[in-house]
């Protein structure tokens, strides 16, 4: 059976349908991208997904054992107040919770994995400082390393490379493609369509005409063709 | 002046009302973290005011002990008010405002109508700034409020990790698998308990002082959710004490002293936050 599978699910807002009667689904191992203009829904359907809130109709399966503590998450906009006191650790290892149940501490194992994900990160440096005091950049990678300490299965990320320099992207879609080749199914929501045709399996487009399919079958249709080309043209 | 002191301190009420001081400072200062992150500095204001409202219909119903109907109506306030927090039609401090003011009100009305004291606004004046209760505790109230500190404090250790977690980011604990409405509960619920506690050292008008200024000022020098929560409890409890012990040698009302204290130590924090933010950054 699929890891997750999205079923004749509709979206909307106070009568609006955003997208409507969706149907797909993903693999192990998958890495699907997911694109489409500005304000067509898609990170509405990240947060369906995710249960942050529930669709008009339809409705998302996971696989039987998979729990959404088995979920990483990468939001477009952390609704984090800018002065909260933190440390880039104290938030790293946050990302433990959903698996700590009842337990009130974390573990050995956990501050550990905390620690090699902030390394792969590249912000164990920072680990001591405060996350408000960080760069754009930065403060992206620290959400990343607490995305991570969630992921077992699979890893949800809304735009996880806006913000960041060239270098630093080229670097965040190194690291997802061999997070994706150890087993983590990916689910991105990407603007950059290079990126999308080159690193994923599946590409799920949205808006007023809906594609879902393989990269290959995604570059060989109509809706991708025209999409690429006209995202060609605006770069 | 330390021979005065030592001389009160052989008063047993003295004794309690210090040691219930202290207790309280500790307990209000720990959620005030997340209270003023949260967007509900106000909401000790609010549930103080459900609490007087709920104190006077036990005064009118003539009931013994007043703490079995204001610590359930304050508990069941507190979880309407932060629970439902983002979906309510009434935002945060827009509901909290009102339940504020509905609250105060009410239970002025209900105390006019039905007062059987004759001086009327020296009990109102006292709810609202605090009264000289703390110094006529009896020890059976001084054991209550003991048990209800030891229990906020054990709460909000066992808790703490998950208090951080949904006090960060919301949306994110919620997607992986932790409980975040539950734990807003817990919030709400310690909340409530610190508050009905902390009502009879400074009196519904001020307690939001002593839940936010802690935290305010720990939030100027240190940068960590750990460091400021246990900086806001030092502070907090060395106001506590430092307003009592001027307050009975000077006979200055208990609770306005209290948060005198706490607003200077805000402002000696402030600044030792900018000269330590300046000396980092040149
Ligand atoms: N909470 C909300 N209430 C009502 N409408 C909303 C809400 N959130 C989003 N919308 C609307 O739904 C539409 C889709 O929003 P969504 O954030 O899913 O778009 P998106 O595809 O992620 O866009 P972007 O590429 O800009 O991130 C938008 O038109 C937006 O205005
Ligand atoms: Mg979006």
């Amino acid at each position: 059976m699929a890891l997750l599978t999205v079923q004749d699910l509709t979206l909307g807002y106070e009568g609006r349908t955003l997208v409507s009667h969706l149907n797909f689904s993903l693999e192990e191992g998958d890495y699907l991208c997911i694109v489409g203009e500005n304000g067509s829904g898609k990170s509405t359907l990240m947060r369906t997904i995710l249960g942050l809130q529930p669709p008009v109709s339809g409705q998302v399966l996971f696989r039987e054992g998979l729990k959404s503590s088995h979920v990483g998450y990468l939001p477009q906009q952390t609704p984090i107040q800018r002065d909260f006191p933190a440390s880039v650790e104290e938030i790293v290892r946050s990302g433990f919770q959903g698996r700590c149940g009842l337990r009130p501490f974390y573990d050995r194992e956990e501050k550990a994995m905390a620690r090699e994900n902030m390394e792969r990160m590249g912000v164990l440096d920072l680990r001591d400082r405060c996350y408000r005091e960080l760069s754009g950049g930065q403060q992206q990678r620290v959400l990343l390393a607490r995305a991570l300490c969630a992921a077992r299965k699979v890893l949800l990320l809304d735009e996880p490379v806006s913000g960041l320099d060239p270098k630093a992207t080229g670097e965040m879609y190194d690291l997802l493609e061999g997070l994706n080749r150890e087993g983590l199914a990916l689910i991105m929501i990407s603007h950059d369509i290079g990126a999308a045709l080159t690193y994923a399996s599946h590409i799920l487009h949205l808006g007023q005409q809906v594609f879902f399919g393989t990269r290959e079958a995604y570059q060989n249709s109509a809706v991708g063709r025209r999409f690429v080309e006209r995202e060609g043209d605006s770069l | 002046m330390i021979g005065t002191l030592l001389h009160y301190l052989e008063y047993p009420f003295v004794r309690y009302a210090l040691v219930v001081g202290v207790l309280i400072a500790l307990c209000s200062s720990l959620l005030g973290v997340t209270l003023v992150l949260k967007r509900y500095s106000f909401i000790g204001n609010g549930l103080s005011s459900v609490a007087f409202g709920a104190m006077t219909v036990a005064t009118v119903l003539d009931m013994t002990n007043e703490m079995t109907l204001v610590l359930p109506v304050t508990v069941l306030c507190a979880v309407l008010l932060l629970s439902a927090g983002q979906r309510a039609a009434l935002k945060g401090d827009a509901a909290v405002a009102m339940v504020s003011v509905g609250a105060l009100a009410f239970g002025y009305m209900l105390m006019n109508i039905f007062s059987t004291s004759s001086n009327l606004s020296a009990d109102v004046c006292s709810t609202l700034f605090g009264s000289t209760s703390i110094l006529t505790l009896t020890i059976r109230e001084v054991v209550l409020c003991i048990v209800l500190s030891v229990a906020v404090v054990a709460a909000f250790v066992l808790f703490y990790h998950k208090i951080f977690a949904v006090t960060f980011d919301e949306s994110f604990a919620q997607a992986t698998g932790t409980n975040a409405r539950a734990y807003n509960l817990v919030i709400a619920v310690i909340v409530a308990v610190i508050i009905v506690l902390a009502m009879n050292l400074v009196g519904s008008l001020l307690i939001s002082a002593l839940v936010i200024f802690p935290a305010l000022s720990a939030m100027r020098v240190h940068k960590t959710f750990l460091s400021v929560t246990i900086c806001s409890a030092i502070l907090s409890v060395a106001c506590a004490l430092a307003g009592l012990l001027v307050s009975i040698l000077g006979g200055t009302p208990v609770g306005s002293t209290i948060v005198a204290v706490n607003a200077v130590a805000f402002g000696i924090f402030s600044l030792i936050g900018r000269l330590k933010g300046g000396v980092s950054r040149g």
